[in-house]
């Protein structure tokens, strides 16, 4: 009965969003997440996944920490998916707020930003989804940064996944990319989909851009057309996809879509229709191929919020599972002694999979797999492996 | 051959969608001498309405009535801001007004942020269908959306040169002052410039959703500005500059991707446009202000 107090109190807390003081000592954890702005949903999944996380944990009596059990009380802050805010964000929960570390941001865009102010401030960050490859590198030389860590595969192995998988699998010999020039991750994915696809002995006929915010994309459909790709990668996010690919089709043009883990809400089957049935994506989990672990936390997130978890909710699910662990191993609520608890966890079992931070690096290895939307449904194709 | 004949229908749709946005700008600049910036969030609530009227309307409403009754909410709300918020400030000097549009515009914005954070699909709100003419396509929907541009234009533009309403309302652009000494009630002209302008930004916001079926709270932000850039070029004011100013921006925005590499497309249309404003400081239909003495 009092951890059942313990958790309506938590989750109080964090309905204030940090406002409250709570009583006693606590394990404070931020999560940096985008609950408004373009991607909301991302911030929804990643908010609910992180306190059904700390809902269980405290449950159990919480976080071990030398002799006591602590609670873990989450502090939420919004970066509105906006690269200022989540820097600003960053400074609040780490210097204010003074968490012990910091879950997210999950775009790109804010990830890095934020990243660079938990570096510098020696804050352990784990980023759940962010998949661009600077988001763990040194902005000056590009030497792995100490304090930041991510959850997912990074875009230079999703690339590669994505690029064998349409020569290999879809027979693609040439292909076409159309992007959002003025965001970081799809950025960086389209730029090491072409160095892959071309390595793989593919050639790219058409490499086009937009910027955030526009709706249409007839002019650049209409050159890709020209151009007559096997298939189109389309590394946007979940919001775009819709609209290209039915602004693609009345074009008349026929080749499959691909695309990245950005399209891995279940909220692009509600705003596409037809249009993106049959395309494939890159993605960090199925749960058509659950282990035990992940079907019990699909299970329970079920119960709790009423519908499936996306990627971003097992990632940062895994992100807070793979810092509780860093915490009770450190034994104390000491940044430097988590961060280094954290690179050497030897394998973490995680809803996503296994996965391993390479040595002296924040990145983890681990699997990926590609799925098809298929009558509105995510469903599992095939597995890569490292 | 093909190719350039469907970036040339790329161009037109798009560049009536522009001028019907930039026509609500440049009505109200017209008669108020004040940039109208909530303009771009009144567009994106023209959609939202739709969504709303399509979504919990018991009886499936046709397109024309739908247009009308979107057109009449967002005006009506156009009128009610003008009431509440620039009335009083007509007076104030011009900044008041700007930060007070761009105040009305953020809380339009949010208030939707706050009640939809989720970006929506659109409804189909008829049966569209899709035509492939010498290898050029086209959709109903595109030549509907062009349909009543156009017929949205002509009547306006015929309201203000031939109509009663229209002499009084050049009049009050004219010179504010002398107005009412003629009769005019210059409230009334002001609140009914305020209900055509923002309403037809509501037929263009609800096009514009039936074009782009994935509305969102921010639609209005980018798609907005872009509009107000196209009024400006034609010259802010005049209701035939804006649509050519629509025109323009359209046709060089498609033909920048069309020939080029598509990322220098905002730079070499927002360069041309530039270059306009250098030869032709009030827009190309623009005349200088009288400054009286």
């Amino acid at each position: 009965m009092k951890s059942l107090l313990i958790v309506i109190g938590c989750c109080g807390g964090l309905l204030l969003s940090g406002c409250g003081k709570s009583e006693g000592p606590s394990v404070k954890v931020g999560l940096n997440v985008e609950l408004t702005g373009d991607i909301p949903a991302v911030g929804a999944s990643a908010r609910n996944a992180a306190e059904l996380y700390a809902a269980q944990v405290n449950a159990a009596g919480g976080v071990a920490v030398g002799k006591d059990k602590l609670p873990l009380r989450l502090i939420v802050g919004d970066n509105a998916a906006k690269a200022e805010q989540a820097a600003a964000v960053a400074q609040r929960l780490i210097g204010q707020d003074n968490v012990v570390a910091m879950i997210g941001p999950d775009a790109s865009a804010c990830a890095i930003p934020a990243s660079e102010i938990a570096e510098s401030l020696k804050c352990p960050m784990i980023s759940p989804w962010s998949t661009n490859p600077k988001t763990t590198l040194s902005a000056t030389d590009g030497s792995p940064k100490d304090y930041v860590f991510r959850a997912c595969f990074t875009d230079t192995f999703q690339a590669g996944v994505l690029a064998k998988f349409a020569r290999n699998h879809l027979n693609a010999q040439t292909a076409a990319v159309l992007y959002d020039v003025a965001s970081e991750a799809p950025n960086g994915q389209a730029m090491l989909f072409r160095e892959t696809f071309e390595e793989a002995g593919g050639q790219i006929v058409a490499f086009e851009t937009f910027t955030t915010g526009d709706r249409g994309f007839s002019a650049q459909l209409t050159k890709i057309k020209a151009a007559n790709p096997d298939v189109i990668f389309l590394p946007t996010y979940y919001s775009d996809v819709p609209l290209i690919a039915q602004q693609a089709r009345r074009l008349g043009i026929t080749a499959p879509f691909i695309g990245s883990d950005a399209w891995s809400s279940p909220e692009i089957v509600k705003l596409g229709k037809e249009e993106i049935e049959g395309s494939y994506f890159c993605n960090h989990y199925s749960t058509q191929i659950a282990t035990p672990e992940a079907k019990k936390f699909m299970e329970d997130y079920r119960a709790k919020y009423g519908q499936d978890p996306d990627d971003v909710a097992a990632l940062t699910y895994d992100a807070v599972g793979l810092l509780v662990e860093a915490i009770q191993s450190a034994d104390r609520l000491d940044r430097e002694a988590i961060r280094d608890a954290l690179a050497n966890i030897p394998q973490f079992e995680g809803v996503t999979g296994k996965m391993q931070f390479q040595p002296g690096s924040g990145d983890p290895i681990k699997s990926a797999v590609i799925l098809q939307i298929k009558d509105g449904k995510f469903h599992w194709v095939a597995n890569a492996t490292p | 051959m093909a190719y350039f004949a469907q970036q040339a229908v790329n161009a037109i749709s798009l560049g009536f969608l522009y001028a019907l946005i930039a026509l609500g700008y440049t009505m109200v600049y017209g008669v108020l001498t004040m940039i109208n910036f909530a303009h771009g969030d009144l567009f994106m609530l023209g959609a939202f309405i739709c969504l709303l009227l399509v979504t919990f309307s018991p009886i499936a409403l046709p397109f024309p009535i739908l247009l009308v009754l979107v057109m009449l909410i967002i005006g009506g709300l156009g009128g009610l801001i003008e009431r509440l918020a620039y009335r009083p400030l007509r007076d104030a000097p011009r900044v008041s007004a700007v930060i007070t549009a761009l105040g009305c515009g953020l809380v339009i914005s949010n208030t939707t942020l706050s009640i939809s954070p989720y970006s929506r699909a659109m409804p189909e709100v008829f049966n569209d269908q899709y035509f492939n003419v010498f290898g050029v396509g086209i959709s109903t929907l595109q030549m509907l959306i062009i349909g009543v541009s156009l017929a949205l234009m002509i009547g306006l533009d015929a309201l203000i040169q031939k109509s009663r309403f229209g002499m009084a309302l050049r009049a009050v652009a004219f010179d504010a002052r002398s107005a009412p000494l003629m009769g005019i009630s210059v409230n009334r002209i002001i609140s009914l410039t305020f209900l055509i302008g923002t309403g037809l930004g509501g037929a263009a916001g609800m096009l514009y959703g039936m074009a782009f079926p994935v509305i969102s709270a921010s639609m209005g932000v980018l798609v907005g500005w872009k509009a107000f850039i196209a009024a400006v070029i034609g010259g802010i004011g005049n209701i035939r500059g804006a649509v050519l100013g629509g025109f323009i921006l359209g046709t060089v925005e498609i033909f920048s991707v069309a020939t080029l590499p598509s990322t220098y497309r905002d730079l070499i249309s927002y360069s041309l446009l530039l270059v306009i404003l250098i030869f032709k400081p009030y827009g190309i239909l623009g005349r200088a202000p009288n400054i009286k003495v």
